[in-house]
């Protein structure tokens, strides 16, 4: 299947050259980074070209990388039953850049990409119903991204005087705890502290 | 007589209506009692799963995956279990594989009795109901006994299982697998004929192949509209290429031959499980690297490595190489990946959880359009929704 999947790179490179940026394969799955702008219509090549065959989409998805210039990535996890392969579409955006939306490609990527705004506040332009889905009505922010803390901003109690469930702003009764496991004890360094005047050890 | 000028009603179905399978709430507008449009509101039970897992250790990460589809926590799991062990690079020991794939298919078993008897329930037939529980209950016996919770084993860790099966529990299963079709027939006894289950279910939320894909339709779901694709054969894992089973295939694509598919499923699921218990080799159930899975208890109390081990395991966990993977299951509800991503830490940077009810519940509106209202009852009832795993 690899040689398969690897050549199949070599084709979707070939006949979107304009469109691919680069194409990696890696735990024998295929990767394709592509612009932004084309994404509708890389995902149109996959579905309808006869070598492709991707007719199901089975997931979009956002990851966050705070530190780089355009912040998220853009996921898309296609399946082709004909030929019995996977494909991952990457392309990337930052926080105002709108992404092509692809419902008119696919339909399940209607509520994928609701998730997505939701979730990580990726503007698809062209979706017809961009509401949020997953969190509440109401709801500020988008929780997935790296710099929203995991304890939320607000939480809710049913408050007995006013007869109605109210916002509050989160209490800790004890401070969040993130540990640091990046530590320096991974074993023994080369040289230990201190000895740095002796030279290199000596065995004995 | 003067005309009256008729307007659609909206109509709230939910958060707590009992044939909505849990939190959903369903916004419909409709015309007389023909539904206008069906607009499934969810999100209810959102917890968040994704953002906690990026803030826990792998190990800690599993039981998260148990909370999901709480109707068949198993596969889940092996799901995350899968993922991780690709991005390690490692590979369960042939025991350890059997018994993820045995109790992968007791896990779809519970699964589909749960389904078939709700499906059942919700267009009216009570018994099966109380008679399916009673089966689930033997199974979720044996799920206790191999790792000691009925329902939210966390038992598929990366690099195996927990534990290995206690003396005497293989024989119990297979005197169980030996009854149950009698149930199954029962079942179908009750099901497969009867006029009123037919008149509810057949010709009812109808899709063909073509809609099926565009709308990300996978598992039991998918094989209803005639497509014969199951990922134990297409992409197998674990051991379920030395498994011999078919794969049902219903030709309509409506609620009937959903209800159909899951019924014959359940009587391959058995073939599987036999096999199962006839071949699994003796040997260890989980890999042999103190790096990854924890030391036996016995050890601890001589060895100061192992308690050494053990400590760092559960404290810090292990470094997963820098990496991604989109990793799938043939889970009862159809395809359940976990996408991915280590960063080198001992944390995954990502983690998406792409749940197979998210993409059936989203094609609602499309199969309830035009339909009666108390046909949504039976769609929702044969799509097989979890809340679970749709609001994650």
């Amino acid at each position: 299947m690899d040689e398969g999947l690897a050549d199949f790179g070599e084709y979707i490179n070939a006949a979107l050259s304009d469109h691919v940026i680069e194409w990696t394969i890696e735990h024998g799955e295929l990767t394709v980074r592509v612009r932004r702008d084309a994404i509708a219509r890389v995902l149109t090549f996959a579905r309808d070209d006869v070598n492709a065959q991707f007719k199901q989409l089975m997931d979009v998805c956002g990851v966050d990388w705070p530190g780089r210039d355009e912040r998220f990535d853009v996921v898309y996890n296609l399946l082709s039953l004909t030929h019995n392969r996977r494909l991952r579409v990457v392309t990337r955006t930052d926080e105002v850049t709108p992404v092509p939306s692809v419902t008119g490609v696919f339909s399940s990527a209607d509520w994928w990409e609701r998730e997505t705004w939701d979730l990580f506040g990726i503007y698809f332009s062209g979706h017809s119903d961009l509401r949020r889905i997953m969190t509440d009505y109401g709801f500020e922010g988008h929780p997935l991204r790296k710099d929203f803390p995991l304890t939320g901003y607000v939480e809710v109690r049913y408050d007995q005087d006013q007869k109605r469930v109210v916002y509050e702003p989160v209490k800790l009764t004890q401070e969040f705890r993130n540990f640091d496991f990046l530590s320096p004890w991974e074993g023994m360094p080369e040289q230990l502290p201190g000895d740095e005047k002796a030279g290199p050890s000596e065995q004995s | 007589m003067p005309e009256t000028e008729i307007k659609n009603i909206t109509m709230n179905f939910g958060p707590q209506h009992p044939s909505a399978h849990g939190v959903l709430r369903l916004v419909l507008e409709m015309d007389g009692e023909i539904i206008e449009r069906a607009d499934p509101h969810v999100g209810l039970l959102h917890r968040g799963t994704e953002k906690l897992i990026e803030h826990k250790s792998y190990v800690q990460a599993v039981p998260y995956f148990d909370r999901l589809d709480y109707v068949s926590p198993q596969n889940q799991e092996h799901a995350f279990a899968l993922a991780t062990e690709k991005l390690l690079g490692i590979e369960a020991p042939l025991r350890g594989q059997y018994l993820r794939v045995l109790y992968a298919e007791i896990g779809r078993v519970l699964n589909h009795i749960f389904t078939i008897c709700a499906f059942a329930m919700d267009v009216g037939a009570m018994t099966p109901m109380l008679w399916g529980f009673e089966e689930r209950e033997r199974l979720m016996e044996f799920c206790e006994r191999v790792c000691g919770a009925r329902m939210h084993m966390n038992y598929f860790r990366p690099g195996g299982v927990t534990q290995d099966m206690p003396a005497g529990l293989a024989d119990d299963i297979a005197q169980w697998a030996d009854a149950f079709p009698k149930f199954l027939d029962d079942i179908e006894d009750l099901l497969n004929e009867n006029r009123i289950f037919k008149q509810r279910a057949v010709d009812i939320g109808t899709i063909t192949a073509a809609d099926a894909f565009d709308r990300g339709f996978t598992g039991p779901n998918l094989r209803a509209c005639g497509v014969p694709w199951d990922l134990r054969k297409a992409q197998p894992y674990d051991v379920y290429d030395r498994m011999d089973f078919d794969v049902p295939v219903a030709k309509h694509g409506d609620c009937y031959d959903r209800y159909l598919v899951r019924v014959y499923e359940l009587r391959e699921s058995l073939k599987i499980i036999k096999q199962c218990l006839n071949e699994m080799p003796p040997g260890p159930v989980k890999v042999d690297d103190r790096k990854i899975s924890p030391p036996p208890r016995a050890d601890m109390k001589t060895s100061m490595e192992a308690l050494i081990h053990h400590f760092k395991l559960y404290t810090e966990g292990y470094h997963v190489p820098e990496g991604s993977t989109y990793t799938v299951v043939e889970a009862p509800k159809g395809e359940f990946g976990v996408y991915l991503i280590a960063d080198g830490t001992n944390r995954p940077y990502r983690c998406k959880i792409r749940s197979p009810g998210f993409a059936h519940l989203q094609a609602l509106d499309f199969l309830c359009r035009g339909h009666m209202l108390a046909d949504v009852v039976a769609v929702i009832g044969s799509l097989d929704i979890v809340f679970g795993e749709v609001d994650r």
